[in-house]
């Protein structure tokens, strides 16, 4: 009974799991009070760099998802260096660009396929995996939050000439919460691209970086569960109800507006504690 | 070959500075609302395929003649921007929200247009009726153009001419100057902020909109989704020239413009539009501030 | 040791700003000593916030230097100031509304606590002594300002007068050499301005140095060893309390600019 429930819901269960994971890379941006709308563009970075590792270079999965998350952690590096020392505009404009850079570089290029993308992924990506780095991710971002880490995140958020008076790194902080960031979507990339068996460049463009942060948004970065738990809903939603699916990009765009303007904390409008 | 690449050389170059002046135009009402308002406003992109949609209406529906429904379209669409300015970002704004909030905010709600107009219009490309304008080349001195493409130029020329009259010439001028330096002082000094940010969203409105039917009409090409792709060229447009800085736009687009149709001839055409995206990417590293702007410290 | 001469804990020396051509402050030196309070006071717009601005590293100066206990500051941004050993609190109070008071007290510590990232994930190492630690410092500093009792109640909840002090506590915490305090007093009624009073000078009696900036005379008069005055972002006084009463220069300053201010008043 549950076998066939699995099976019928399988592909919409792995999304819930990545979209999740997704959810948690965008928190760690907006946790430290900065926007990134490169998110897909990491996830996309993942995806083809660990495809290509598979197909090609035949690695172990194991090194394949390690390479996932160093590739994109470095592409976060080169965006994040200039801008994170300008104001929140910069990087949110930068990122919007690699983004960018990366679909036309894969449209174009031979090596990742073209517009055609990449097809034969093996199915190496289990649920047990997916649930359990999700899991992972969560368990480290509770630790995090409560130690002076979660503190001097909060901090920054709220205020951050203030947060650099109590001694915050900010550069650090910044520039990590980034890194960290593109490694988890990178890392989502590389599970759901190992999971579909077929990547495009237009899966990783401006639309999905805008859903990324609707997820986040709509569950609230009051705790890194907030974010998970929008990822959830804007993932199941749409496959209950049919009529939603058709108008997704309006329902997400409409939740960011509803967010920002009347519902700032989000559904889960609970608050981590910052002690540990 | 060497002597091919000189032969067609002058013809890249005006074709070059065509695509940048429509870049420029693109970006000049985009980078003025981020000058003078301090915010991104992604909704801007709406108002570029808001008037572009409107000309083609006005022109295939009622008859009107471009330069008639131009002007309309701009002013329409420059209302347009009044209210969305009114209903997203003025409660932030009071709120004294953080920028990447209305950042956020016209970022949602540009995708919610955006997607609401493909399910109005569908994703076909639409064309302004022929008689608009006419395509017949001119050939002068071996370098062929059309009037639409003069017209862009002319166009782009002439409004940062008159924008920059504007800011440092007139009162309304000061009190932009005097908004975009200091929201509150501005306001402890007597000046009607509302009404100064009421006009600068009518005024990048309206030259959203403007962009929209020129590009319209030079590309003979009009869908929903035409100002989300030009909005991403814009976003390199007004970093590179510096972020609210007019002249910038201007010469930023012309060389983006330029080395894209350079790359689009001698390189690949696949890898001509991501030459504005590098370039963004190794501005930021070498001269964050853009080519003319000032420095973007946070003020404490 | 060299014993000849004491250097004094901050030294400015000719700390210069411009904004667009205006000279918010000016060729501005002065010395703290170690263990002193000492007042920065002057009218309305006489750069006294903007002095602090660019002590903390909040804003860079057009020219000058500032050195604390022999460490140069210069060019240093404020969280390394902060690790150097200044602390401050602000004009306009920046709590960090969100958080709990006791999590705000906990953030001012961001300069001394070292445990590293793996030790924050797998609960060893420094994490839990430190933790610990910061958890007692805290509730004595909340004791200290006589917060105890709202301890996790969240911070932006917190009545005007209990922020300030919350302030306090949480500039306290990262063990500051030199507290800059913001006008410390602005909106409190006299009793808290007696019981603030009190608190600074216990700071004091502790051997910590305090450089504040603040309107109310009274207070200024009672508590500072020394007094910088400023006026259009030059300084135009030094000395004690009593030296500046009598300072023909800084009446002249006070009465001008109460003067102007009646004149405008009755022409509005």
């Amino acid at each position: 009974m549950f076998d066939s429930f699995f099976f019928s819901y399988q592909s919409l269960i792995f999304a819930v799991g990545i979209n999740g994971l997704l959810a948690l890379s965008m928190y760690t941006v907006l946790a430290v009070g900065q926007l990134s709308l490169g998110q897909a563009a990491f996830m996309g970075i993942g995806a083809y760099v660990s495809t290509l590792l598979t197909l090609d270079a035949h690695w172990p999965f194991a090194a394949v998802l390690l390479a996932a998350m160093v590739v994109p952690a470095l592409a976060a590096l080169l965006i994040g260096g200039p801008t994170l020392k300008l104001t929140g505009v910069y990087l949110a404009l930068a990122t919007i660009a690699l983004g960018e850079i990366l679909r036309i570089f894969c449209n174009a290029s031979d090596l990742t396929g073209g517009a055609l993308g990449l097809s034969g992924i093996p199915n190496k990506t289990s649920f047990g995996l997916i649930f359990a780095v999700l899991a992972l991710a969560l368990a480290g971002f509770v630790m995090v939050a409560r130690s002076r880490l979660g503190r001097a995140m909060e901090a920054m958020r709220e205020d951050e000439v203030a947060a650099g008076v109590m001694g915050v790194n900010l550069p650090v902080m910044k520039l990590g919460a980034l890194v960290v960031s593109a490694m988890l979507a990178g890392l989502a990339g590389a599970l759901n691209a190992h999971a579909n068996s077929f990547i495009g460049p237009n899966d990783y463009g401006f639309d999905q970086a805008v859903t990324i942060l609707s997820f986040a948004l709509l569950g609230g970065i009051g705790s890194p569960f907030g974010p998970v738990l929008g990822a959830v809903i804007l993932t199941v939603l749409p496959e209950l109800l049919t009529a939603l699916h058709d108008f997704k990009l309006v329902v997400n765009g409409f939740i960011i507006v509803i967010a920002v303007l009347f519902m700032p904390r989000g559904l889960l409008i609970w608050r981590i504690g910052r002690v540990g | 070959m060497f002597a091919q690449i000189l032969q067609q050389l002058p013809q890249q170059l005006l074709n070059g500075l065509v695509l940048g002046s429509t870049y420029a135009l693109f970006a000049l009402g985009f980078t003025l609302m981020f000058g003078v308002l301090g915010v991104i406003n992604l909704t801007y992109g709406f108002y570029f395929t808001t008037g572009a949609f409107l000309a083609l209406y006005g022109t295939k529906l009622l008859a009107l003649p471009i330069w008639l429904a131009l002007p309309g379209a701009a002013i329409v669409t420059g209302l347009i921007a009044v209210l969305f300015d009114a209903a997203l970002l003025t409660p932030l704004r009071r709120k004294k929200a953080p920028e990447l909030a209305s950042l956020m905010v016209t970022l949602g709600a540009t995708l919610l247009l955006y997607s609401l107009m493909t399910a109005t219009f569908g994703t076909e490309i639409r064309r302004l009726p022929p008689a608009v304008i006419s395509h017949a080349a001119i050939i002068v001195g071996g370098i062929r153009m059309n009037w639409s493409q003069i017209l862009i130029m002319g166009t782009t020329v002439a409004i940062v001419a008159a924008l920059l009259a504007l800011i440092r010439g007139t009162r309304f001028g000061l009190s932009m100057r005097a908004l975009a330096e200091n929201g509150e002082a501005a306001q402890l000094m007597g000046v009607d902020t509302d009404a100064v940010v009421r006009l600068v969203s009518l005024v990048s409105g309206a030259l959203g909109a403007t962009a929209g039917v020129l590009i319209g009409l030079n590309f003979n090409a009009i869908q929903p989704y035409m100002g989300e792709s030009m909005m991403l060229k814009g976003f390199a447009v007004i970093i590179i020239g510096g972020l609210g800085d007019i002249k910038g736009a201007l010469i930023a687009g012309l060389v983006i413009g330029v080395l894209e149709v350079l790359t689009a001839g001698f390189i690949s055409s696949s890898y001509k539009d991501a030459v504005g995206f590098i370039l963004l990417v190794t501005t930021l590293w070498f001269r964050p501030v853009g080519l003319f702007g000032r420095a973007p410290v946070k003020r404490a | 040791m060299n014993q000849m001469t004491i250097a004094p804990l901050l030294d400015i020396q000719d700390l210069t700003v411009r904004f667009r051509g205006l000279v918010a402050v000016d060729h501005v030196s002065f010395q703290v000593e170690a263990g002193t309070v000492h007042g920065l006071i002057g009218p309305n717009g006489a750069g006294k916030t903007t002095c602090f601005n660019l002590i903390s590293g909040l804003i860079p100066p057009t020219s000058g230097s500032a050195v604390l206990a022999g460490v140069a500051l210069d060019g240093l941004p404020s969280w390394k100031r902060t690790r150097a050993g200044l602390s401050r609190t602000f004009q306009n109070i920046r709590m960090f509304q969100e958080m709990t008071v006791r999590e705000n007290v906990m953030t001012g510590m961001q300069a001394r606590l070292q445990a590293s990232v793996p030790e924050i994930l797998s609960r060893t190492g420094r994490f839990r002594p430190e933790e610990v630690a910061a958890k007692t410092r805290a509730e004595e500093l909340l004791e200290f300002v006589g917060l105890t009792a709202s301890a996790d109640r969240r911070a932006g909840d917190l009545p005007y007068g209990d922020q300030r002090r919350l302030e306090i506590a949480r500039a306290l915490a990262s063990e500051p050499k030199l507290l800059l305090l913001d006008e410390p007093a602005a909106g409190m009624n006299p009793a808290e301005t007696q019981d603030l009073v009190g608190l600074l000078n216990r700071l004091k009696q502790g051997g910590l140095t305090l450089l504040l900036v603040e309107h109310d005379m009274h207070f200024v008069m009672s508590l500072c060893d020394r007094i910088t005055v400023l006026n259009f972002g030059r300084k135009i006084a030094e000395g004690s309390p009593r030296e500046i009463r009598e300072n023909p220069a800084v009446i002249e300053a006070y009465l001008g600019a109460k003067t102007a201010e009646r004149l405008k008043d009755g022409a509005a």
